[in-house]
C-alpha cells in the first residue's frame, strides 16, 4: 500500500507488479505457518502416543460408570461419557441463564438504588456493591454453600412450610380465584387510570388488596356457588405441610399436567402470537391516530387469562406429585438442590454488584438537561425515565453488561468446589480423570465456552444495535 | 478424521511436551534413564497425596510423613543414602497420572489403586501393592444402621475422579438401590459437606475413612460400616519403558517387607550386618551384589532399613498403633502372620 502516494491513484501496471510480490511473500509465509503447525501437531501427537496418552475421541462413546445427581436429561451410570458431557453442558447453561436473569434484576435494582434520594437505600446499595465486588467469588460461593447448609436440619427433622393441599376441585377453585383476581386487577387499573385524569389517585397496593380479597372470597364461595360440589372451603386448603426445606434441598409439589399440558402449550403459544399482534396494532394506532393503550397490561391479560381458563377447565385431570420422606431422603415433587441454589445465589449476587455499577454509570451518563427538557415538555417522571433516560442509558450499559454475562457464564465453572455437576465438574473433573484424555477434553471444554460466549456476544450485539440511538 | 482432529487439538501442547521428548522416549536394557535423571537432579521427584493422614501429609513442622512418603524415602535412601533427597510434589487425583506420564514426577506414591485401565491404557506400571485396601462407608452413629445395604435412598459424598466414584455407582447398581451422589473436587470439601450433614454417608478407601474421621468435628459420632465394596490394591506407579527403574521401586518395597519378615529393624540393622543368617546377609548386601545390577549400591537395603525402617515399623508409625489413626493391620499383616503382605526373596 505504500506505493499509493499522496497523489491518490497509483498507475495500474505498477500496482499489479507490487501485488505479485506481496502475494508471493504472503503465500510463502502462509506455507511456513501451515508447515510449522503441522510439525507441532505431529510432534505432540507422536509424543502423546509415546507416553500412552490417548489421542482419539473414541472415549466419548464408552460407558461412563459414574452417577450424576442432577440432570436435565435422563442419565445413569450406564450412559456414555458423551451423554455425561451433555448433562454437564445443560447444567452449565441452565445455571448461567437463571443467574443472568437474577443478576440483571438485582443489578438494576441496586444500581438505581445507589442513585436514590433515600439515604438509607443509597447507603445500603453502596455497602452491597463494595462488599460483594471486592471479595473473591470462590470465597463467596463457599460462604453461601455453608450459609445455606449450616442452619438447615437434616431430612428427618425437616422444616415443613405451610403448603396447599391441592385436591382436584380445589385447583379449580384456585384457578377461579386467580382469574377473578386478574380481572379485578385489570378493572382496577382501568378505573385508576380514569380517576387519575380527574386528579384523583388511589395507591396501587390498595387496588391489589381489594383484588386479593375479592379473589379469596371467590375461591371460598365460588365452588359452592358454581356447584362444583366441594364441601370444603378455602381454609381447608392450608391444612397440610407439603413443602419441605432441609439440608438436602427445597422440595415442593410438582404439578402433573397430563393432557392439560399439551392444550396449555397450544393456548399459550396462540395467545403469545395474539399479544404480539396486538402490540403491533397498538403501535400503529399510536403512530397514526395518536391512540394510547396500556399495552403492557393488555398483553399480559391476553397471555395469562386464556391459560388460566384452560387450567380451570382441565382442573379435574390435574394432579400434584408430593415430596415424601422415604428412607434417608425425600422423593417426588420438584427439588432445588442446595448446591444449585448456592451457586445461582453466589453468581447472581456477585455479578449483580458489577451490573449495579454499570447501570449507575449508564444513568449518570444521560445529562441532566435531557431530564429537564422532558419535564419541560410535560412528561411525567416515569415517562421521562422510560422514554428519555433509559433508552439513552442503555447505549452505555449494554456493551459492559455483555461482559458481565460472559463472566457469569465462565465463573459458573467454580461450581466444581461446591459439588454442582456443571460442565467443568463433570467433564474436566470426573471424565478427564477416568479416561486420561486430557488434551481432547480440555480442548472440547474450551471450545464449548468459546461458543457459548460468542453466542451471548452476538445476541447482545444485536440487542445493542436495536437499542442504539439513530445517529443524525 | 478423528485422528486429524486430535492432531489439531494437540497443537497447543507441542512446545511444552516436545522439549522433554527425546530424553525420555528411548529405553536401554541395562541402564535406567529415570535413575540417571534422578542422580543428575540430586533428588527423587515423587508425587504424593497433598493431605491424607497416614499416606502423605506434611506434619506440623512441614515434614512429609506417611506410608507412601516412606516408600519414596526408601527409594531415595537406596539411591542417595539420604531419605531427605526427595522432592515431594503434592498431586490432586486429577493430574497425578498426567504428571507421571509427562515426566514431571518419576514415582507416583499417592495411594493410587492398581487397575487394568491404568496399566493398559495409561501406559503405567504398578510395581507392588504397599497397602491392601477396600472401599467402605462412614455414617453417623445415630442413624443406627449396621450395613451398607441399608443405605438405599441415601446421599453420599465422594471425591470425584477416583475409582471410588465408579465403585460407588457399581455398588448401588449391583444391589438395585437408589442413591444420590455429590461429587467434590477434593476429599477435603467432600468431608466438610458430609460433616455439615449434606450427606448421610462418606465413602472412600477404608484407610482413608479412618484418616478423615480424625478431621471431623466429633469423630466419636461416626462409624465405619463393615462392608468393603471393592478391592483397592494401593501402590506406587511408574512409567512403562524403564524396567530397571520399575525394579528399583519394587525392590525398595520388597526390602522393607523382607526386613520385617527377617526381624531386621531400624534399631538392630547395624548388629544384623554381623548376622549369620544367609537371608539377612543377602538382604543387607553383605553377601552377593544384587544392587549393582540395578545401578544402585549393594547396601541399598541396609540404607532403606537404617533410614526408613522395615514395613511393619513404617505401618505402625503412620497408620497403626503408633499413629493417631490406629488402623488394624488386617490383611496387610505379613503372610507368615495371617495376612497377604508377601515379598519375593532376595536371592
Amino acid at each position: 500500500m505504500s506505493v499509493i502516494g499522496d497523489s491518490g491513484r497509483p498507475p495500474p501496471p505498477s500496482r499489479r507488479k507490487v501485488d505479485v510480490k506481496a502475494l508471493s511473500i504472503q503465500f510463502g509465509l502462509s506455507l511456513l505457518l501451515v508447515w510449522l503447525a503441522w510439525e507441532a501437531v505431529g510432534n505432540v501427537a507422536e509424543n502423546m502416543r509415546a507416553r500412552n496418552i490417548p489421542t482419539s475421541f473414541n472415549f466419548l462413546g464408552a460407558t461412563a460408570g459414574f452417577d450424576i445427581n442432577q440432570s436435565l436429561i435422563s442419565y445413569s451410570a450406564t450412559s456414555t461419557y458423551g451423554r455425561a458431557f451433555f448433562v454437564g453442558l445443560l447444567n452449565t447453561l441452565a445455571v448461567a441463564a437463571i443467574g443472568i436473569v437474577f443478576a440483571t434484576i438485582i443489578g438494576f435494582i441496586v444500581g438505581i438504588a445507589r442513585l436514590s434520594q433515600n439515604w438509607l437505600a443509597a447507603k445500603l446499595a453502596t455497602i452491597y456493591v463494595e462488599v460483594i465486588r471486592n471479595t473473591p467469588l470462590l470465597l463467596q460461593l463457599f460462604f453461601w454453600y455453608t450459609a445455606v447448609l449450616a442452619p438447615l436440619p437434616g431430612p428427618r427433622q425437616t422444616l415443613s412450610l405451610p403448603g396447599l393441599s391441592w385436591r382436584m376441585p380445589e385447583v379449580g377453585a384456585l384457578m377461579a380465584a386467580a382469574v377473578a383476581g386478574s380481572f379485578g386487577f385489570l378493572l382496577f387499573a382501568f378505573v385508576r387510570r380514569q380517576l387519575r385524569r380527574t386528579n384523583l389517585s388511589i395507591p396501587a397496593y390498595a387496588a391489589a388488596a381489594v383484588c386479593t380479597v375479592a379473589a379469596l372470597l371467590f375461591a371460598t364461595l365460588g365452588p359452592k356457588v358454581v356447584g362444583l360440589g366441594v364441601s370444603s372451603g378455602f381454609f381447608d386448603l392450608y391444612t397440610g405441610a407439603y413443602v419441605f426445606l432441609n439440608n438436602r434441598g427445597l422440595f415442593v409439589p410438582a404439578p402433573v399436567l397430563g393432557d392439560v399440558g399439551f392444550r396449555l402449550l397450544i393456548v399459550i403459544g396462540a395467545s403469545l402470537l395474539g399479544a404480539m399482534a396486538f402490540a403491533y396494532w397498538a403501535k400503529a394506532a399510536r403512530e397514526e391516530r395518536g391512540l394510547i393503550f396500556p399495552v403492557g397490561w393488555i398483553s399480559t391479560a391476553i397471555v395469562v387469562l386464556p391459560a388460566l381458563v384452560v387450567l380451570w377447565l382441565g382442573s379435574r385431570s390435574l394432579a400434584l406429585d408430593y415430596p415424601q420422606l422415604r428412607g434417608f431422603n425425600f422423593n417426588g415433587g420438584v427439588r432445588i438442590y442446595p448446591e444449585a441454589f448456592a451457586l445461582v445465589l453466589g453468581l447472581s449476587l456477585y455479578t449483580a454488584s458489577f451490573i449495579a455499577e454499570i447501570v449507575r454509570a449508564g444513568i449518570l451518563s444521560v445529562s441532566k438537561g435531557q431530564t429537564e427538557a422532558a419535564s419541560a415538555l410535560g412528561l411525567r417522571r416515569t415517562a421521562t425515565l422510560k422514554l428519555v433516560v433509559i433508552p439513552q442509558a442503555m447505549r452505555v450499559v449494554i456493551p459492559p453488561l455483555t461482559n458481565q454475562y460472559l463472566n457469569l457464564t465462565k465463573n459458573s465453572s467454580l461450581a466444581v468446589f461446591i459439588g454442582f455437576p456443571e460442565l467443568v465438574q463433570v467433564f474436566v473433573g470426573t471424565v478427564l480423570n477416568q479416561t486420561g484424555a486430557m488434551i481432547q477434553i480440555i480442548s472440547i471444554t474450551m471450545a464449548v465456552y468459546l461458543v457459548i460466549s460468542l453466542a451471548t456476544s452476538i445476541a447482545m450485539n444485536m440487542f445493542n444495535k436495536r437499542m442504539a440511538l439513530a445517529e443524525r | 478424521m478423528k485422528k486429524s482432529v486430535g492432531y489439531v487439538f494437540a497443537a497447543g501442547m507441542a512446545a511444552v511436551i516436545g522439549s522433554a521428548a527425546p530424553a525420555l522416549a528411548q529405553t536401554q536394557p541395562a541402564k535406567s534413564p529415570t535413575l540417571e535423571k534422578t542422580l543428575k537432579a540430586g533428588a527423587l521427584s515423587c508425587g504424593v497425596n497433598p493431605g491424607l493422614a497416614g499416606f502423605g501429609m506434611p506434619d506440623d513442622k512441614g515434614v512429609w510423613a506417611g506410608l507412601d512418603v516412606d516408600l519414596c524415602r526408601a527409594v531415595a535412601a537406596a539411591i542417595f543414602n539420604d531419605p531427605n533427597k526427595v522432592k515431594f510434589i503434592p498431586m490432586t487425583a486429577k493430574d497425578r497420572f498426567s504428571a507421571l506420564q509427562t515426566g514431571e514426577i518419576d514415582v507416583l506414591a499417592r495411594n493410587g489403586t492398581w487397575t487394568m485401565q491404568r496399566e493398559a491404557e495409561l501406559g503405567l506400571l504398578f510395581p507392588v501393592t504397599n497397602y491392601y485396601d477396600g472401599q467402605g462407608f462412614m455414617v453417623r452413629r445415630k442413624l443406627n444402621i449396621t450395613s451398607a445395604l441399608e443405605l438405599s435412598q441415601a446421599s453420599v459424598c465422594v471425591q470425584q475422579g477416583t475409582t471410588t466414584e465408579l465403585n460407588l455407582a457399581d455398588f448401588f447398581r449391583a444391589n438395585n438401590m437408589k442413591y444420590e451422589v455429590i461429587a467434590f473436587a477434593t476429599s477435603n470439601e467432600a468431608v466438610k459437606a458430609y460433616d455439615s450433614g449434606r450427606c448421610d454417608a462418606y465413602t472412600t478407601d477404608a484407610s482413608g475413612l479412618y484418616a478423615e474421621r480424625v478431621k471431623l468435628t466429633n469423630a466419636a459420632e461416626h462409624v465405619v460400616l463393615p462392608e468393603i465394596i471393592s478391592k483397592e490394591p494401593l501402590g506406587p506407579a511408574v512409567r512403562q519403558g524403564d524396567d530397571v527403574w520399575f525394579n528399583i521401586v519394587k525392590w525398595a518395597h520388597f526390602a522393607m517387607v523382607n526386613a520385617e519378615e527377617l526381624g531386621v529393624t531400624r534399631a538392630n540393622v547395624d548388629e544384623q550386618l554381623k548376622s549369620t543368617k544367609p537371608e539377612v546377609r543377602r538382604l543387607l548386601g553383605v553377601e552377593n551384589k544384587y544392587g549393582e545390577f540395578l545401578g544402585i549400591p549393594n547396601d541399598w537395603a541396609y540404607r532403606i532399613v537404617k533410614h526408613v525402617g522395615n514395613y511393619g515399623e513404617s505401618f505402625d508409625r503412620n497408620l497403626g498403633a503408633g499413629s493417631r489413626l490406629r488402623i488394624e493391620r488386617g490383611v496387610n499383616r505379613l503372610w507368615t502372620k495371617g495376612g497377604i503382605m508377601y515379598a519375593a526373596p532376595v536371592r
